[in-house]
């Protein structure tokens, strides 16, 4: 079962960057990558909880702005210490201008 | 609130954890200046350019001064040399081991872990054990009983904030935790900040490290020489101690515990271009602190984007010091004393656990 969530506009986030996205309670982040593809995962670091959106996109990397952990965003695999455990993914579809995820 | 009991417990296992735990000062969001978010993008770029250069003049700084100091050794000429090197050997090392562990230095990760290394061998600091103790460090800034990288502990003992200059007590506490290491142990308070999966590592880096230690050892017994232990190992890391030291005192020394606020915290000091080599800018600390995304080379203008929010930066090493010593000596006594930083006109700072969003 899919549940779509209108999450942003596309013009929101920047190319290679990310932006805060909360819906019910929950946060999320939602990236951009250098080629032009959206993404999605949990808003917070596994490490400590601190919003990734304030942290730094480097190719396909979200670096936390905390502690500096890393994570594959398209996959959310944990690229080593501080972080050591994945970040949860959420697909993403594309209709029009805006930005979905599915949030099931 | 709990009440504070002096003195404090600066054990990570202690009354003070449990209390900063408690009360909501473990873990906190702390205050951060509204810098622009494009601005702020700017300046977290990574360069592996500038870290190339600064490396390729770092390494050669070693081959000179070690070349001379084997030259003119055993004679006198030998000392400046040896000087020179120690302070690249104990000192230099501190800047690379936190601007490596962050990972910020370079922009390619594996460049950052190989000085990382190399710098963690030289300054005698397990490279796991101390990126998670870093962790802890940036998470709890000078929290009582949370952060284990508080400095100076209140009342000050004076003769051991003498003898860290020499490195007495940090070299003393690694080479006894190298061996429990190589044992396959881990401290009890490592135990508080290093996942059980990253424990393996620690074991085998000491194993490794206390392998090398040893073949100096035997190398200077088979040469007859002094030489092989003054250049590698716990006595240049000793010898060489003074600049990190001198330079990492001002960091946070003198100033509050327990507040979710660097700047109230932490220290920005200007200072000379050798010193900011040797320091790789960790002079600018209070927006190392705010903003840990920020690579060395780009904290100057950081510096000038935080002024607006940030206590006006000590002027020199020696400004530091004229508050620091006094605030120091009166700490012996008054453990509840604490230098007060002045914000500009019409900022805040944050003293107490705030929701967080």
């Amino acid at each position: 079962m899919t549940q779509w969530i209108d999450a942003c506009a596309k013009d929101d986030v920047a190319q290679e960057d990310v932006i805060r996205f909360d819906h019910a309670g929950q946060t999320f982040a939602i990236y951009r990558s250098p080629d032009d593809k959206f993404y999605a995962t949990d808003g917070l670091c596994t490490h400590e909880k601190i919003h990734l959106a304030d942290g730094l996109v480097m190719d396909h990397i979200i670096e936390c702005p905390k502690h500096n952990g890393r994570f594959d965003y398209t996959t959310g695999a944990a690229k080593g210490a501080p972080v050591c455990v994945n970040l949860r993914t959420y697909p993403v579809k594309l209709e029009g201008e805006r930005v979905f995820i599915d949030i099931a | 609130m709990r009440e504070v009991t002096y003195p404090r417990d600066y054990s990570l296992l202690g009354r003070d954890a449990k209390r900063a735990t408690e009360i909501g000062l473990s873990n906190a969001q702390w205050y951060a200046a509204p810098i622009p978010r494009a601005r702020l993008k700017e300046l977290m770029k990574r360069s592996d350019g500038l870290a190339i250069r600064d490396t390729l003049i770092w390494f050669a700084s070693f081959i000179v001064t070690a070349g001379f100091a084997i030259y003119f050794y055993p004679g006198l000429w030998s000392i400046p040399f040896f000087l020179a090197y120690g302070v690249l050997y104990g000192s230099s090392t501190d800047s690379r081991w936190h601007e490596c562990g962050h990972g910020t230095a370079f922009k390619t990760r594996w460049m950052n872990d190989v000085v990382y290394h190399i710098a963690c061998f030289m300054i005698m600091r397990p490279p796991t054990v101390w990126r998670w103790s870093h962790t802890r460090h940036h998470t709890d800034t000078i929290i009582v009983g949370r952060d284990p990288e508080i400095a100076i502990m209140r009342p000050t003992a004076i003769l051991k904030v003498i003898g860290a200059f020499f490195s007495v007590g940090q070299t003393k506490s690694a080479t006894k935790n190298l061996f429990i290491h190589a044992w396959g142990q881990l401290t009890e308070e490592e135990k508080t900040y290093v996942p059980e999966m990253e424990r393996d590592r620690v074991y085998l880096v000491a194993r490794i490290w206390l392998a090398i230690h040893f073949s100096v050892i035997a190398l200077a017994i088979y040469t007859q020489s002094f030489l092989p232990v003054l250049l590698v190992g716990p006595l240049p890391c000793m010898y060489g101690a003074w600049v990190y030291v001198l330079t990492g005192i001002t960091q946070h020394g003198g100033l509050a515990e327990d507040v979710l606020d660097h700047r109230l915290n932490s220290r920005t000091v200007m200072m000379n271009p050798v010193l900011r080599f040797i320091y790789w800018n960790m002079n600018y600390h209070v927006e190392h602190h705010m903003f840990p995304m920020v690579p060395y080379h780009q904290l100057p203008k950081l510096y000038e984007e935080l002024k607006p929010y940030t206590p006006p930066a000590n002027t020199s090493v020696f400004d530091a010091y004229r508050e620091i010593i006094p605030a120091l000596l009166r700490q012996v006594k008054d453990p509840t004393y604490a230098i007060a930083r002045s914000l500009p006109a019409g900022v805040t700072p944050i003293t107490q656990p705030i929701a967080a969003e």
